[in-house]
């Protein structure tokens, strides 16, 4: 994990082009994803795929805090919120009383702007405090938001939010319909991962990272830690809000309830079940939620037992994940490699550290 | 925080004014006073050593100028700027360096990214979200620096898997990045074999001529062949100042120091 990658010259080896140096892994996962649409149905593709892939830009927002900076945020759920409240405010929806009717590319990055300043100042906020107390401050600031949006009828329209939230129509497209929405939540997820795959290897995410592990040091080399956490917050709070935008698209609709404690803590839920020490994790620990929370009633049912328990199987899920390995999925596929490579002389792995 | 600053003060700046001035500087810990009053002058591109037995306050006395803790009274100029009451990274911006005494490095980084980091961190691309290019100014800096302390066969060598020597030669190599006017070296030959102690002695003697340092150190061989001046201080408090040789020869040092620590 080399910051300045040129081994050229050293060892005569032969300068790989752009494409042979992408893994073989992201080639597959890249045609299958793209092909998808030729066999997947329509609730696949819009159900399955379009809310794992939102969910799992709003739980990298997350993952970027946590897993780079060692900021636990609750309060990405919020910001998340915050941006669908702004594009249902700014934009147009159902509740003609309040939505300013702007055009899209006026709401949106307006929508944008307010969530990287709510998360800017939540993390201004929340950098004072540490570990638990981070999560307490944000999970306050989520129950805040939540309350304020249900009481608030002359801004949030209180406890009915707002409905008719649609996506513009774009070049003749409908962008909700299953294929578009599944191609646009593609893009902006795959854009969200590589935008936070290339920024840990950049000076800000290597700093951030520097923060995490080291802070006085970090200090002594010039960093202010603080400008950095907080910087960092606005960004992942720019993920999030992209997260958010697309979340109130799909289900047309935003409300106190989008961004209430339980959704704030599915985000955890889905960044731990993933891992937090990769990009990827977000989106495998997405996927794996939304398959549970799609299919766990339905299993229930067959199984002759009450379908409302389908909450239990996702908490039993997570309790198994987190108790064999407090990486999530990542931490599993790591270990396997890992006793793979096993050297059975020493019993150690081959390439671990 | 920043006071408004007179003419002949940022004249005072600029040339005349001594690299690091402390005037009346206390730390108090509760009851215990670990800096008692200490006044130090050091000359731009003077080489001072700083003496003193274990609790003799010398690591708190960095800790206060670099700001790792704020000193409880007291003032500190650095090239005639008051310095007391800035967090640690607006002084190591101003051009303050350290290396502590227990190496802080990132361990999972290579010897290149580590004195890399040390480059961002005092320059502007500090927030940069672009990775650095092939001809990047400061990967260029990171790689002079490699060079600088003997390190170049170990480049891309992960830290962890550096020996106790080599890591203290990159701490040196990370206090010199960014073009330092003055650095605080913190025993920087602890726990060196004789052979690396001769190298450090070679790093240190070979630093441009305006760099001046104060070094913690031991052993006094090596702070009186890297040295031009010596503190020496006593329970928080400054004891002895003076030429390396005289030091060596006051009665009171020698029982004190030579007769109390080492024999």
């Amino acid at each position: 994990m080399a910051v300045i990658e040129d081994k050229i010259g050293a060892v005569a080896i032969e300068p790989k082009t752009w494409f042979e140096r992408i893994p073989a892994a992201y080639w597959l996962v890249g045609f299958v994803l793209l092909v998808m649409p030729t066999f997947a149905s329509n609730f696949v593709l819009f159900q399955i795929f379009g809310w794992t892939f939102i969910l799992g830009i709003i739980a990298l927002s997350l993952m970027f805090l946590g897993g780079y900076g060692g900021m636990v945020s609750m309060a990405q759920m919020t910001i998340a919120g915050c941006a669908g409240y702004m594009i249902a405010i700014f934009g147009s929806s159902a509740i003609t009383g309040i939505s300013m009717g702007w055009p899209w590319f006026v709401a949106i990055p307006f929508a944008l702007i307010i969530a990287v300043l709510l998360g800017t100042l939540i993390g201004w906020l929340a950098v004072r405090t540490e570990g638990i107390y981070t999560i307490m401050i944000t999970l306050a600031i989520a129950a805040a938001f939540f309350y304020f949006t249900r009481q608030n009828y002359v801004i949030f329209n209180g406890f009915s939010g707002f409905n008719g939230v649609l996506p513009p129509q774009l070049f003749g497209v409908d962008w909700r319909g299953p294929i578009a929405f599944y191609y646009l939540t593609l893009f902006w997820a795959a854009l969200c991962y590589f935008a936070v795959l290339y920024i840990s290897r950049a000076p800000f995410g290597l700093a951030l990272q520097g923060v995490r592990d080291n802070q006085r040091r970090m200090s002594a080399l010039g960093y202010n830690a603080t400008a950095h956490r907080v910087a960092a917050y606005a960004f992942a709070a720019l993920l999030a809000g992209i997260g958010g935008i697309l979340l109130t698209w799909q289900s047309a609709q935003i409300s106190p309830g989008t961004a209430g404690i339980g959704p704030a803590i599915d985000i955890l839920v889905v960044a731990v079940i993933g891992g937090m020490r990769h990009p990827i994790g977000a989106f495998i620990g997405a996927f794996i939620y939304v398959i549970l929370k799609t299919f766990a009633l339905d299993a229930l049912v067959a199984l002759g037992l009450s379908g409302e328990r389908f909450q239990l199987l996702i908490g039993l899920g997570f309790l198994v994940i987190v108790f064999w390995s407090p990486d999530g999925i990542l931490g599993l596929w790591e270990k396997w490699k890992e006793s793979r490579n096993k050297d059975p002389l020493v019993d150690r792995g081959g390439d671990a550290p | 925080m920043n006071a408004p600053v007179s003419v002949s003060e940022r004249l005072n700046a600029t040339g005349t004014a001594n690299a690091l001035e402390l005037r009346g500087v206390s730390k108090l810990f509760g009851a215990l006073a670990a800096l008692q009053d200490i006044n130090i002058s050091v000359k731009p591109g003077e080489r001072r050593a700083v003496l003193g037995s274990n609790g003799a306050g010398k690591t708190t006395l960095f800790n206060c100028i670099t700001g790792d803790f704020l000193a409880t009274s007291g003032s500190i100029r650095f090239f005639g700027e008051d310095i007391s009451a800035f967090p640690p990274h607006e002084r190591i911006r101003r051009g303050l360096r350290r290396t502590y005494q227990i190496s802080l490095l990132f361990t999972g980084l290579s010897v290149r990214d580590n004195i890399y980091l040390s480059c961002v961190g005092v320059s502007r691309s500090r927030f940069s979200f672009l990775r650095p290019r092939r001809n990047d100014a400061l990967v260029a800096a990171a790689d002079n620096l490699v060079d600088m302390v003997h390190l170049s066969d170990e480049r891309d060598t992960i830290v962890s898997n550096l020996s106790y020597g080599q890591q203290r030669q990159l701490e040196i190599a990370v206090a010199l990045a960014g073009a330092p006017r003055f650095i605080l070296f913190d025993e920087p030959a602890a726990g060196l074999s004789p052979t690396e102690r001769r190298e450090l002695v070679e790093i240190l003697n070979g630093l441009p001529g305006h760099m001046g340092y104060i070094i913690i150190e031991h052993d006094m061989d090596v702070a009186l062949r890297v040295a031009e001046s010596v503190t020496m201080m006593h329970n928080g408090q400054i004891f002895k100042e003076g030429k390396p040789a005289e030091i060596e020869e006051d009665p009171e040092v020698q029982a004190l120091y030579l007769g109390g620590v080492d024999g």
